[in-house]
């Protein structure tokens, strides 16, 4: 016997019509509320670029191209944002290269080596770790982690004095606040998300792929690098995009360790500013265009989030497609 | 490893000389990682209790926040207690049932059609947004017209939950064995109703656990809060609806760019307060987890 393949169970092929025409109000009423529901998430999502960029658009048509100079000065009324955009990069690029090796290497532990049993207290420690709040890690970044870094950069800066590249990135002024500091702090939020995503993509993996590394003879690390890795790549590039995006939206930590300084330097170890941190810094206070253009900086910032996270989805859904094709 | 007596001891499972040092490196370069997640975060939570458990008391918990320069055994954190509380359950009254019929239609209603996959894949989009963003947004569309208040403040958390209830409970409700539904269908059951009674129920356990972690998430937010409840009140303030508000994170977040040891020390107080609310909202939402599930991963 041949059975049509049907959409959905409630509305059977052949009778579909009459069926629907029968349904009862509340039936209906009910799937209406739920479409708007999920609509509701298009609809903020929308509301949110069209509010923002309306508050921030005297900002924009002031300053033109000028916000993207470095030059933020409220007593002299210019408002340029490169230096917050610069700070944005710098400390998620510092947060990602600490936070990625650190959670591969995590998710490979858990999926590759300790037993099952072992690795559910793991997860609940990492869990843990997304549990303590922004401001809480920013609270011990600026009264106990900052003071305690500030000796170690000094010193650093003093052993690299003079050596030509390294004296830029590491060298004097440093300050317990600073871009590294809340590179570091960043990468401490990012772990998690980037850990727990990697472990699902290497948890797809098919057995069949591992055994047959082993099989042939081949170590752990081998097999890893022969079956693992080709097969969860995309995947975790992907969560590291999201692990970036998240990095780039922190705020309250960021605000509190970063240093305050709206600076464009190369010296990791020298206070800075980024995006969000002048946001949530400056935003009560301001007034006029000022207020305008910490508005604008937080479209700006909408918009990196979105295309990082955008990416970041398409990469991962892409793999996650591929590898149920093959 | 058995070794036959009088036999070279050379054995074939175990593979030697670089290949096996290599191995071993990148199996303790994995421990060692696990390791340096685990320093900082003992670090914080071993400085927080201590720092914040010598703080804490009845009166700590209930007090006004002081106006003036206090020392630290004087004054409190009443109001943002309270503030928290409030805001965070109206946001979840807000949020989750909204997130909840969302991701029914995801997964009950759209299935794979092109509006269901867009709306999946935007609310995980959303889940990347920065919470200051939420309270730009609210700020611009809601405090500009009708004031700071705590609703302002939960309307902002509840855009931050609503994703994440959807994501949560659209993985739940998927593990939701389809011969449970076609049961229902084949007794005569609407769709409404067996969503309601039979998918829902079946699917209880997760889609709670989900929720009290986005809570959990939630009520540690400071950033959605500061352009919306105007954290300077420093007594209780009752009416959600209207008027400033306070929360725990804005406290701490005030406190923390203190110079004052008592502020400081209030800030730690504080602190340990909002690590115990966020830890009991986890610890019930994996007691629920391992109590109610019925269909898992």
């Amino acid at each position: 016997m041949r059975t049509v393949a049907q959409a959905d169970p409630a509305t059977p092929a052949g009778s579909a019509r009459n069926l629907s025409e029968r349904r009862p109000l509340g039936d209906r009423g009910f799937q209406v509320l739920a479409l708007a529901c999920g609509l509701l998430v298009l609809v903020i999502l929308v509301l949110i670029a069209v509010s923002t960029s309306q508050q921030a658009a005297s900002w924009f048509s002031t300053e033109g191209l000028k916000i993207f100079t470095n030059n933020w000065d409220p007593t002299t009324n210019d408002y340029g944002a490169l230096a917050f955009i610069y700070g944005t990069a710098i400390t998620g690029i510092i947060a990602v290269v600490l936070a990625v090796p650190v959670s591969i290497g995590i998710a490979l532990l858990l999926t590759e080596v300790v037993p099952y049993r072992w690795s559910r207290p793991i997860v609940y420690v990492i869990d843990l770790l997304a549990v303590v709040p922004s401001v809480v890690w920013g609270l011990w970044g600026i009264l106990v982690f900052a003071p305690w870094l500030q000796g170690i950069y000094t010193s650093i800066a003093s052993g690299v004095k003079g050596i030509p590249v390294l004296d830029s990135l590491f060298g004097q002024p440093v300050s317990g606040a600073s871009f590294f500091t809340c590179g570091i702090i960043l990468a401490f939020m990012i772990t998690p998300i980037v850990t727990s995503l990697s472990r699902e993509v290497i948890a797809t993996v098919p057995a069949i792929d591992r055994e047959g590394a082993y099989a042939l003879g081949a170590t752990r690390l081998e097999m890893i690098r022969g079956a693992v890795w080709p097969h969860s790549q995309g995947g975790v590039v992907g969560a590291v995009l999201l692990g970036l995006g998240r990095a780039m939206g922190e705020t309250i930590a960021a605000a509190l360790v970063i240093g305050s300084s709206p600076e464009i330097t190369s010296h990791l170890f020298a206070t800075g500013y980024n995006m969000p941190s002048v946001i949530a810094n400056q935003f009560g206070e301001a007034f006029g265009v000022q207020k305008a253009g910490l508005m604008g900086i937080g479209v700006l910032l909408f918009a990196l989030t979105i295309i990082v996270n955008v990416i970041a989805r398409g990469v991962v859904e892409r793999s996650a497609r591929r590898k149920r094709g093959a | 490893m058995a070794v036959v007596a009088g036999q070279e001891k050379h054995d074939l499972r175990e593979p030697a000389g670089w290949r096996r040092t290599s191995n071993r490196i990148v199996t303790a370069l994995m421990v060692l990682a696990f390791v340096l997640v685990i320093i900082p975060l003992g670090f914080v939570l071993v400085t927080v209790i201590a720092k914040g458990a010598s703080v804490i008391s009845w009166s700590f918990l209930t007090s006004d926040i002081p106006v003036q320069v206090v020392p630290a055994n004087q004054g409190g954190v009443g109001p943002a207690v309270v503030g928290t509380l409030e805001i965070t359950a109206l946001a979840t009254v807000l949020a989750v049932p909204l997130g909840i019929l969302g991701a029914i239609y995801l997964n009950e209603y759209g299935g794979k059609n092109w509006l269901a996959r867009l709306i999946g894949f935007f609310s995980d989009v959303m889940t990347g947004v920065p919470s200051i963003i939420m309270g730009l947004f609210i700020f611009a569309i809601w405090v500009l017209h009708f004031g700071f208040s705590g609703l302002a403040g939960a309307f902002a958390l509840g855009c931050l939950m609503l994703p994440i209830v959807i994501r949560s409970t659209d993985e739940m409700l998927k593990l939701v064995p389809n011969a449970l539904r076609e049961a229902s269908y084949a007794v005569g059951a609407t769709k409404a109703r067996v969503t309601m009674t039979v998918v829902l129920p079946a699917a209880i356990g997760g889609i709670v656990s989900g929720a009290l972690l986005a809570v959990a998430r939630a009520a540690g937010e400071t950033a959605p809060l500061l352009f919306t409840i105007l954290s300077g009140t420093t007594t209780v303030n009752k009416n959600v609806f209207s008027g400033a508000n306070t929360s725990l994170p804005s406290q701490i977040f005030a406190n923390a760019s203190s110079p004052y040891p008592g502020a400081q020390a209030r800030g730690w107080g504080a602190a340990l307060t909002l690590i115990a609310i966020c830890f009991i909202l986890m610890i019930i939402a994996r007691f629920v987890t391992a109590r109610f599930t019925r269909y898992s991963r």
